[in-house]
Formats: structure tokens, sequence, C-alpha cells
């Protein structure tokens, strides 16, 4: 440890400060957007606020060296997941008295409920080893290619059964949304 | 701290949010947002998995937030086409109004 000069030291831990501070403001803005969507009283600034947390993971996850999973992140959770909620929100406009009682009468038991949880989940990231072991080396690679040729080799089988799914899942939307004919007409039509 | 650790602080603190928003609200919309909170927490665990663990190469971690993403994506989207109807039918998306299922 002696070999170390001061200023190896302090340089090591520039670089240690210059990877965890992105990280923690990342962080924080991931969090303050998601306490918000979930307190705030208007549902569409809620929307929104979710749309922030969501693009804060985005760039958590290319922070993290995952480029792949941000730009995807991006795209399908900020680009139309927050669109669709907007769209239902819009659609289903919320009632005077959801605005005034945003909460249900019962929701402290929730919130001790996820207090409780986080607790148990805190105490387990504390106490356990493997997640004081973690690697601090560079951030590993995953090119495109690479990913590309993982999802048409290895992962192809699940690859297929998403798109199936997807698939499925577009129709049963579809079908769920559409207008239910009224009894009368739906009797004419026979 | 370590940052593997951080990450997994950060992803069970998000966790914890989405629960608490989907136990607390009343509108099923965003009772719908703090599932989506908590996958993502989900996610972001296997992230910090893959990018800190031994072989990040086989990109296991990354392969897994990918199919999630998918997975999430037409939940959603079942999930909104679900409150959409309900609410046409019983003119409410209020989960606390909602409380038998015959139609």
């Amino acid at each position: 440890m002696k070999r170390f000069g001061a200023a190896t030291k302090s340089r090591l831990k520039l670089a240690r400060m210059r990877t965890t501070l992105p990280f923690l403001i990342l962080a924080i803005l991931t969090l303050a957007g998601g306490v918000a969507a979930m307190t705030l009283r208007r549902l569409v600034h809620c929307a929104l606020a979710l749309a922030l947390s969501f693009a804060g993971l985005a760039a958590l996850y290319l922070n993290l060296g995952a480029e792949f999973a941000g730009l995807a992140q991006l795209l399908v959770y900020v680009g139309a997941i927050a669109i669709l909620i907007v769209f239902a929100i819009l659609l289903t406009r919320g009632d005077e008295d959801q605005a005034r009682h945003p909460f249900s009468p019962a929701g402290w038991a929730g919130v001790a409920l996820a207090l409780a949880v986080f607790g148990v989940l805190g105490w387990a990231v504390e106490t356990s080893a493997v997640a004081h072991s973690g690697a601090t080396g560079p951030a590993p690679t995953a090119t495109m290619r690479s990913i590309g040729f993982a999802l048409m080799q290895r992962y192809v089988l699940p690859l297929e059964v998403i798109a199936l799914m997807l698939t499925a899942a577009m129709i049963g939307a579809a079908l769920l949304a559409m207008r239910e004919k009224p009894e009368s007409a739906r009797s004419r039509a026979q | 701290m370590n940052p593997l650790a951080g990450c997994l602080l950060v992803s069970a603190l998000l966790f914890s949010v989405g629960l608490a928003g989907a136990l607390t609200r009343r509108s099923a919309i965003l009772v719908l947002a703090g599932i989506e909170l908590m996958l993502n927490a989900a996610n972001l665990n296997f992230i910090g998995f893959w990018r800190f663990g031994p072989h990040p190469e086989a990109l296991t971690g990354l392969m897994f937030v990918i199919f999630a993403i998918a997975v999430a994506a037409a939940e959603a989207a079942v999930g909104l086409a679900l409150i959409l109807a309900i609410y046409r039918h019983a003119d409410t998306s209020d989960v606390s109004d909602i409380q038998e299922m015959k139609g």
C-alpha cells in the first residue's frame, strides 16, 4: 500500500468519483421521477414524471455500458409506453373525486408494506457477499454485432416465442379495446 | 460503496416506490405504472449483475433485459386495453369502485 504515492491514490479516487457521480445523479433523477409519478395528484403529471423516470433508467443503462438495453428502454418505454399511458389517461378522463382523493383509504398499509420490503431488500444487499464482490474493472463490451449473433444463435427460440407473444398481445389488446356493440344492434344484425 | 451494491440499492428503492404506488393509488392506470416501475427495477438488477458479474461476455443479463422489455411492452398494451374496456363498461377507472367481476 505504501508504494502508492498520494498523487496516485488521489487520481484513483478521482477516477472512481468520475464513474460514481453520474451514476448518483441519474439514480436520484430516476427515483425522484418515480416518487413524483406515484404521489402527484393530476394523472397527466404522473405520466410525465413516469416518462422522466424511464428516461433516467435508460441513461443509467447507458452509464453501466449496456448501450442496446438503454436505447431499447428509451424507444419502448419513453417512446411507446409513456405515450400509451398518456392516451389511456386522456381516454378515461379521471373524475374529480379521484383527483381529490388520489390514495385509497387503506393506503398506509401499502406504504408500510413497501417500506418493509425495502428493509428486507436493503438488509439482503448489505449482508450479502455477492453484492460486495463485484468486479470493478472497465465496462464489458457488448456490441450490436455480438448481441445480434447471440439473438440469432443461442437465443433464437426465445426470440421466436417473443415474436409470437407480441403478435398475440397486439391482437388481444385490439380485441379488448374494440367498442362493444350494443345488444340491439347485435340482434338486428343476426 | 461498491458499485454493484449501489446498483442493487437503487433498484430496491425503485421497486419499493413502485410497490407503494401500486398498493396505494386509486387510479387503475397508476397501479399499472407502479407495476412497470417494479419491472424496471428488476431490469436494473439484471444490468447491474451483467456489468459487475464474473462472465459479462455471455450477455445473459443483457438478453434477459431485452426480453423483459418486450414482455413489459405486451403487458402494458394488454393492461391498458383492459382498463379501457373496464372504463367503458363500469364508467370508472377507480380500483376501489370496481368490486365485482360479473359483467
